[in-house]
C-alpha cells in the first residue's frame, strides 16, 4: 500500500469509519465552497472610513511602523524623498512595476529610481499593497508579475503606498475583497472559484527578533523600517 | 533526534545546578508571561475565540482525511506536489531525494519543529547537503550543535556571552576588535552572514503553522522574515508539516491567528504571516521553481480517537511552557527530546513511546496553569494523568506509585522533586497574586481553585525578586 493510502486508512480506522461520502462529504464541500466567518472581534465594528483609518494608523504605529499622510498619489514621490532625507537614507529606491504608471517621479530628480524586483542590493523599496487591516495595523500584499515578493523582504527599508479606501476592519474583510478581486468567471467549488497568487504576505510592522535574551531588535532579516504613505482617495 | 527523556530526573537535577542556564531562564519569566497577559487583556473576545479555535480543530480532526485530500487536490492544481510520509525516515528520504535531484549543495531552513522531529539536519549533512538555519535562534544553536530548548525561542537557554564565544569561533572573518555585546551586535552580524546564503541556496525548507485545505496553501508565521527569504530565494521550496496543521479555510486560519501570536509572544499579530501556494507563476519575477509539501504522520493518525486526540489541536504557541513552573526551573533540554514543557510531556510519549518518555508526564506540579493559558483548551494535566495511568498499567512506574499513591505523594516521596515542586508552586502563586491582585480570580483550571482556598503568599513576589536580582547585576541591561 502506498504511504498515502496507509495514512488515510489509519486516520479512518482511528475515527472508526470509512471515507466520507454522500451528505457528509457534500456538507464539508459546502463549508469549503462558502467559507463562513467565525467570531470576529468588535474592535472594528461600526467604524466608518475615517474611524478605520484612525484605528489602522494607531495600530500600525503601535507595532513600529511610521505613517505619513498625503492628499493624492501625485504627492507620493515628494513624500518618499522627504522620508529618505529625514531618515538619512540614500536617495535611491526600487519601485514595484505596478507603481510605474501611477507615480510621476519627474519632480524629484535627486532620487534614483529602479523598477522591478530586488536583487538584495537596494536600500529601499516602494510597493503598493492589496489591502490593509485596521484591526491589527496589518498590510496585505499579494505577489504578481507587477508586485514581486522580493520587494517586501530584501531591502532594508520598505515604503508601502496605501490608499485610504483599501483599509478594511477585520482580516476577514480583506479576504472578502481578495476573493472578489480574484474571482474566476463561471466557476464553483473549493479552491476553484478564485485564484491564489503564489504568495500572500500579511505584514505587521518591520522585521524583528527576540532571540538574543528576549530583547527585541528590529531588522532581523527583513526590513528594519516599514513606512506607510497613506493616500487620501 | 535521539531522545534522553529517560533521564529526565538527572537532566533536571543538572539543569537546576547550572548557574548560566538559570540566568538565561529568567528571560522566560520576564518576557513571555507579561506580554501575553497584556495582549490577551486587550481583546475582550479572547476566551470566546479560544472556544472557536478549539471547535475548528475538533471539526478538522473529525474529518481529517477529507481535508487532507482537498488540500492535496489544491496543492496539485496550483502546480505543487504533496508527499505523504508515514515515518521520519520516509520524510527524510523524500527531502533528500528532492535535494539530490536539484543537485543541492546547500539548503536554507526556516525554523521547523517537525524538521527537528525527523532529525533532518544530521541526515542531510551525512548525505553531503549542508543545511543552514536562518532563524537567529536556530542559527545560534546550530553553531553550538545543540537542539532547541523551546519551540518558539530555540536559543532561550543561551546567554549573550556564550553567543559571543560561538560567533568568534565560527565566523573566522570576524574582526577580533568588533564589539559583540549588545543584542543589536549579534543581530547585525547574523544578518550580514546569512544574506548571501539565501541567494546561494538550492533548496529552501520551511515548516508550516497552517495548511489550508480550501486553497492548498501553506502558512508560516514569523517575526524575522527569514522564513520568507528562505521560501522566496531557494530554487525549490520544500514545506515539512505534520498532518494536523490543516484548517479548512482562510477564515478558519484567521480565527486561530488571533490566538496564536497573543499566546506565543504576546503580539497581536506576528510580523509576517505568509501564505504560499504553488511554485512561481510563469510570468513571476521571483519565487521558487518547485513547491513540495512533505506531509508527516509519525504516529499522529493513531492518536485520533484516543484520549490523546485533543493534543492534535496544538498550534505550537509555547504558552504552556512559558507558564510552566517546571519548565522555568529546568529549561527545555531536560525533557530530552524535541518538544519540551507540558505539550512535550504529552506529545513525546505519544510519538516516541511511554517506554522512552514515561517520566515526562511526571514533570508537572499539576498546577493547571498550562491548561489555563492554552489557546486551544487542551486538557494537558488530564492527559499527563492518562499517561501516568498507562505507565502504571504497564508496570513501568516504581513500586510506590503502583501501590495506589497519588501523583502528589509520588513526588512527595522524592525529596528533591518535592522541594522543586513546592518551591515552584509558591513562586507561581506569588507571581499570580502580583499579576491579578487577588487569588480568587486566577485564570486557573477550576480543579485548582475549587479545592484550595489560599491566601496570597506573603513575602516577596517573583517580580520583586526579579527586580532585585536585576538591580544587583548592576545595570547590565
Ligand atoms: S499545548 Fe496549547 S499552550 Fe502548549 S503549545 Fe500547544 S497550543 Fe500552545
Amino acid at each position: 500500500m502506498s504511504a498515502r493510502d496507509d495514512i488515510l486508512g489509519s486516520i479512518r480506522k482511528s475515527l472508526g469509519r470509512e471515507a466520507l461520502t454522500g451528505d457528509a462529504a457534500a456538507q464539508l464541500r459546502q463549508r469549503l465552497a462558502q467559507p463562513a466567518r467565525n467570531l470576529i472581534p468588535d474592535r472594528t465594528a461600526g467604524r466608518d472610513t475615517a474611524g478605520l483609518t484612525t484605528l489602522f494608523v494607531d495600530k500600525a504605529r503601535e507595532f513600529a511602523c511610521t505613517v505619513d499622510e498625503v492628499d493624492s498619489l501625485d504627492a507620493v514621490p515628494e513624500a518618499v524623498r522627504a522620508y529618505l532625507s529625514r531618515e538619512n537614507l540614500p536617495a535611491r529606491l526600487v519601485q514595484a512595476p505596478a507603481l510605474a504608471d501611477g507615480l510621476d517621479w519627474s519632480q524629484t530628480p535627486t532620487l534614483e529610481i529602479k523598477t522591478g524586483t530586488s536583487d538584495g542590493s537596494e536600500d529601499t523599496s516602494v510597493t503598493p499593497v492589496f489591502a490593509a487591516v485596521a484591526e491589527t495595523g496589518t498590510l496585505m500584499l499579494t505577489s504578481d508579475v507587477t508586485t514581486p515578493t522580493g520587494l517586501n523582504f530584501l531591502p532594508e527599508n520598505h515604503i508601502a503606498v496605501l490608499r485610504r479606501s483599501q483599509i478594511v476592519g477585520p482580516l476577514e474583510d480583506a479576504w472578502a475583497r481578495f476573493r472578489a478581486a480574484r474571482a474566476k468567471a463561471g466557476t464553483a467549488g473549493p479552491g476553484d472559484s478564485f485564484t491564489m497568487p503564489r504568495t500572500v504576505n500579511l505584514i505587521t510592522g518591520p522585521s524583528r527578533t527576540g532571540d538574543i535574551e528576549q530583547k527585541i531588535q528590529m531588522g532581523a532579516h527583513g526590513p528594519r523600517r516599514l513606512h506607510v504613505i497613506l493616500v487620501a482617495d | 533526534m535521539q531522545s534522553t527523556s529517560r533521564n529526565f530526573k538527572d537532566n533536571a537535577h543538572k539543569a537546576l545546578n547550572d548557574a548560566t542556564l538559570q540566568r538565561a531562564l529568567l528571560n522566560v519569566k520576564s518576557g513571555f508571561q507579561e506580554n501575553r497577559a497584556r495582549t490577551v487583556a486587550g481583546l475582550p473576545e479572547f476566551e470566546r475565540l479560544r472556544d472557536a479555535g478549539r471547535d475548528i480543530k475538533n471539526h478538522v480532526l473529525a474529518n481529517l482525511d477529507f481535508y487532507l485530500e482537498r488540500f492535496e487536490e489544491n496543492v496539485t492544481a496550483n502546480g505543487g506536489h504533496v508527499h505523504w510520509c508515514r515515518t521520519p525516515a520516509e520524510a527524510r528520504e523524500k527531502i533528500l531525494e528532492i535535494c539530490k535531484r536539484r543537485e543541492a549543495k546547500t539548503v536554507t531552513k526556516g525554523k521547523s519543529m517537525v524538521a527537528e522531529e525527523i532529525g533532518l539536519n544530521d541526515y542531510l549533512e551525512e548525505n553531503g547537503v549542508e543545511p543552514i538555519e536562518t532563524d537567529l535562534g536556530e542559527y545560534i544553536i546550530q553553531l553550538r550543535h545543540e537542539p532547541p530548548s523551546h519551540i518558539i525561542a530555540p536559543a532561550i537557554h543561551v546567554t549573550r556571552e556564550q553567543i559571543a564565544v560561538d560567533f568568534r569561533r565560527e565566523h573566522s572573518d570576524l574582526d577580533p576588535n568588533r564589539r559583540l555585546e549588545e543584542p543589536r551586535d549579534f543581530t547585525d552580524e547574523a544578518r550580514a552572514k546569512l544574506r548571501d546564503k539565501y541567494f546561494a541556496a538550492d533548496v529552501g525548507i520551511t515548516g508550516a503553522n497552517f495548511l489550508i485545505a480550501e486553497t492548498g496553501s501553506t502558512v508560516i508565521v514569523t517575526n524575522e522574515g527569514n522564513g520568507d527569504m528562505t521560501q522566496l530565494l531557494g530554487k525549490a521550496h520544500v514545506v515539512i508539516a505534520s498532518l494536523e496543521k490543516i484548517v479548512p479555510t482562510l477564515e478558519d486560519a484567521s480565527t486561530i491567528l488571533r490566538l496564536l501570536a497573543r499566546s506565543a509572544t504576546g503580539q497581536e499579530m506576528s510580523v509576517y504571516t505568509s501564505f504560499s501556494t504553488g511554485p512561481r507563476r510563469s510570468e513571476d519575477r521571483d519565487g521558487p521553481e518547485e513547491f513540495h509539501v512533505v506531509l508527516l504522520d509519525n504516529g499522529r493518525s493513531a492518536m485520533l480517537g484516543t484520549e490523546f486526540q485533543d493534543m492534535l489541536r496544538c498550534i505550537r504557541c509555547a504558552a504552556c511552557m512559558n507558564h510552566c513552573p517546571v519548565y522555568e526551573a529546568v529549561g527545555g533540554h531536560a525533557y530530552g527530546w524535541v518538544y519540551p514543557g507540558p505539550m512535550g510531556s504529552v506529545l513525546t510519549p505519544s510519538l516516541i513511546g511511554v517506554e522512552e518518555a514515561g517520566h515526562l508526564p511526571n514533570a508537572s506540579t499539576f498546577c493547571g496553569r498550562c491548561e489555563s493559558v492554552c489557546p486551544m483548551r487542551i486538557p494537558l494535566p488530564k492527559m499527563m494523568r492518562h499517561y501516568r495511568q498507562r505507565e502504571f498499567e504497564k508496570g513501568l512506574s516504581p513500586q510506590k506509585a503502583r501501590a495506589g499513591l497519588s501523583v502528589w505523594s509520588y513526588v512527595a516521596t522524592r525529596p528533591k522533586l518535592y522541594r522543586l515542586a513546592t518551591r515552584l508552586a509558591s513562586g507561581l502563586l506569588g507571581r499570580l497574586g502580583k499579576v491579578k491582585g487577588r487569588l480568587t480570580t486566577l485564570p486557573l483550571a477550576g480543579g485548582w481553585t475549587s479545592v484550595r482556598d489560599m491566601p496570597a503568599p506573603e513575602g516577596k513576589t517573583f517580580h520583586d525578586l526579579y527586580r532585585d536580582r536585576q538591580a544587583a547585576k548592576g545595570g547590565r541591561e
